[in-house]
């Protein structure tokens, strides 16, 4: 357990308007769309306008955040962004983010990479720095704008979004009581430097790698915690596609109406590094005081990290209203073409170029 | 554009920032060194503070481009329009997020923190303001393929959660 009282400050969540379904994939290549997206219980991803990438979605979603919460971005002295599609290999996402908010220059911030977590492992930093009171606010964002590789399973689901978690120790709208991690040396997804599109290990992705660390990290989380399913009123995985967090949830114990607001990748798509704070955006939303969480991330590569939450009476009176609602996103959205996706996210390329 | 020039223009470009006179409380964007307003120039001398935009405007005037600036060619057709600001300024910025077809005098928008363009694929990527539709404005876009639409309305039907 972190001996000093840390927790979530404020959140913001950001999700592009633009949607494609797998149908619409699906008959570009020749493979029935409606069953991969039943498969993957995918009903829509989401797709960044061609103006959009990490660095804008991590901005638009820390804004609303430090406007809720009403915090003064001077006062925040770290500032990480998880992804693993940072829009420069060299060159921190992180800097013009805080500079975008005007956090800058009095404060520490770097870019975080482990494929899907990098986010939830930038807030067990921002705890330990809060709680060692090293700074007042850190900052954790989790964003993405990932691609899968044309006609790969992975283009039915890989989308762009992102949330922004401002770490704290007053005013807090929810204590972190506990983090757990489980990390482990498997190869069920990467992108060699230089490669435009990840490669996967196809089902290896399931059983060791999402499953085994996911299951063992959750399961650790509750053993440490002394908790079980049924002391949480919200639980949150990571989740690559509708299906792989529904059948983990089910393993542990998890009833449907506890992911009910956890789960919102079937709407918006595969966020990676912004997969689990979307989730948990989204519950944060939903909330009640005294409502207990419990939030599992996964990378690949892989490893999980684990919290523990519990909703404090100060949610009542935070100012959810200001800015977009999960569920705004998860409802709207403008269809795109496959053709209109295409020259958005840069597979069309224009003559001499 | 040189990587220094935009650095220079980055409190502007990513923040609004902009000035006011203490004299007259006239508010200027970009910042100015004196105020033209102010009877004699001399008055306000020393007497420009920084001072940030909130954002928020409502479109004044627009145009639609159909030939696209070098790196917006993805972008076409897109609206260039002129915004006022509560504060006073008037901006030139892009407007997204929105069919131009949709865009009309009045709209109220609200700064959106975008990429503006690149210099070439190695270059440095250069971000600042655009401005878009006001959540309260109610603005949507139509669809840009009916077929998907179909497919999106179907898919949601099915999944619709209660």
């Amino acid at each position: 357990m972190t001996e000093e009282k840390v927790g979530i400050v404020s959140y913001g969540a950001y999700v592009p308007r633009y949607r494609i379904t797998p149908q619409e994939i699906g008959q570009v290549w020749g493979t029935d769309g409606a069953a991969m997206g039943k498969g993957l219980n995918v009903v829509r991803k989401s797709v960044p306008s061609p103006d959009e990438d990490t660095i804008t979605i991590s901005t638009e979603a820390l804004r609303i955040a430090l406007t809720r919460g009403k915090i003064n971005p001077r006062d925040i002295g770290a500032l990480y962004v998880g992804s693993e599609s940072h829009p420069y290999a060299v060159k921190p996402t992180a800097t013009v983010v805080a500079q975008a908010v005007g956090a800058t220059p009095y404060l520490t911030a770097a870019d975080f990479e482990f494929a899907c977590k990098a986010g939830t492992a930038a807030i067990q930093t921002c705890m330990g720095m809060v709680a060692s009171k090293m700074i007042t606010y850190g900052v954790a964002i989790g964003a993405d704008t990932s691609q899968g590789a044309p006609g790969d399973a992975l283009e039915y689901s890989a989308s762009a979004g992102g949330a922004a978690l401002v770490i704290g120790r007053e005013n807090l709208i929810a204590e972190i009581n506990a983090t757990e991690s489980f990390t482990t040396d498997t190869p069920d997804f990467w992108r060699r430097e230089g490669q435009r599109y990840p490669s996967h290990g196809g089902r290896f992705t399931g059983e060791p790698a999402y499953f085994r660390h996911v299951g063992e990290c959750g399961r650790r989380m509750m053993e440490r915690a002394q908790t079980s399913p049924q002391n949480y009123q919200h639980v949150v995985f990571h989740q690559p596609n509708g299906k792989f967090p529904q059948r983990i949830g089910k393993s542990m114990g998890f009833s449907d109406q506890q992911m009910k607001y956890g789960l919102v990748t079937p709407w918006v798509g595969n966020t990676y590094s912004g997969a689990a704070l979307l989730g948990l955006a989204n519950v944060l939303d939903h909330a009640k005081a005294g409502d207990r969480v419990l939030v599992v991330g996964y990378g690949s590569g892989a490893g999980s990290d684990a919290f523990d939450l519990t909703v404090t009476d100060r949610i009542e009176g935070f100012d959810r209203q200001h800015g977009p609602p999960v569920q705004e996103f998860l409802d709207g959205g403008v269809p795109l073409s496959y053709a209109m996706y295409a020259k958005f996210r840069g597979k069309i390329h224009l003559g001499g170029s | 554009m040189t990587v220094a020039r935009f650095w220079r223009e980055t409190p502007r470009r990513y923040n609004l920032g902009g000035n006011r006179c203490s004299a007259c409380s006239t508010v200027y964007f970009p910042p100015r060194a004196v105020c033209p307003t102010c009877q004699t120039h001399r008055q306000s001398l020393g007497k420009m503070e920084p001072f940030t935009l909130s954002g928020d405007g409502e479109v004044y005037s627009f145009s639609v481009v159909h030939e696209g600036a070098e790196g917006f060619e993805m972008q076409v057709p897109y609206v260039l329009a002129l915004i006022k600001t509560p504060e006073g300024p008037l901006l030139t910025g892009q407007v997204v997020d929105i069919t131009p077809a949709d865009v009309h005098i009045g709209m109220r928008v609200h700064a959106a923190f975008r990429k503006l363009r690149e210099d070439g694929r190695a270059g440095v990527i250069h971000y600042g303001y655009k401005f878009a539709p006001s959540r309260e404005s109610g603005a949507s876009e139509p669809t840009a393929s009916p077929a998907s639409q179909e497919a999106l309305a179907r898919a949601a039907a099915r999944t619709a959660r209660t």
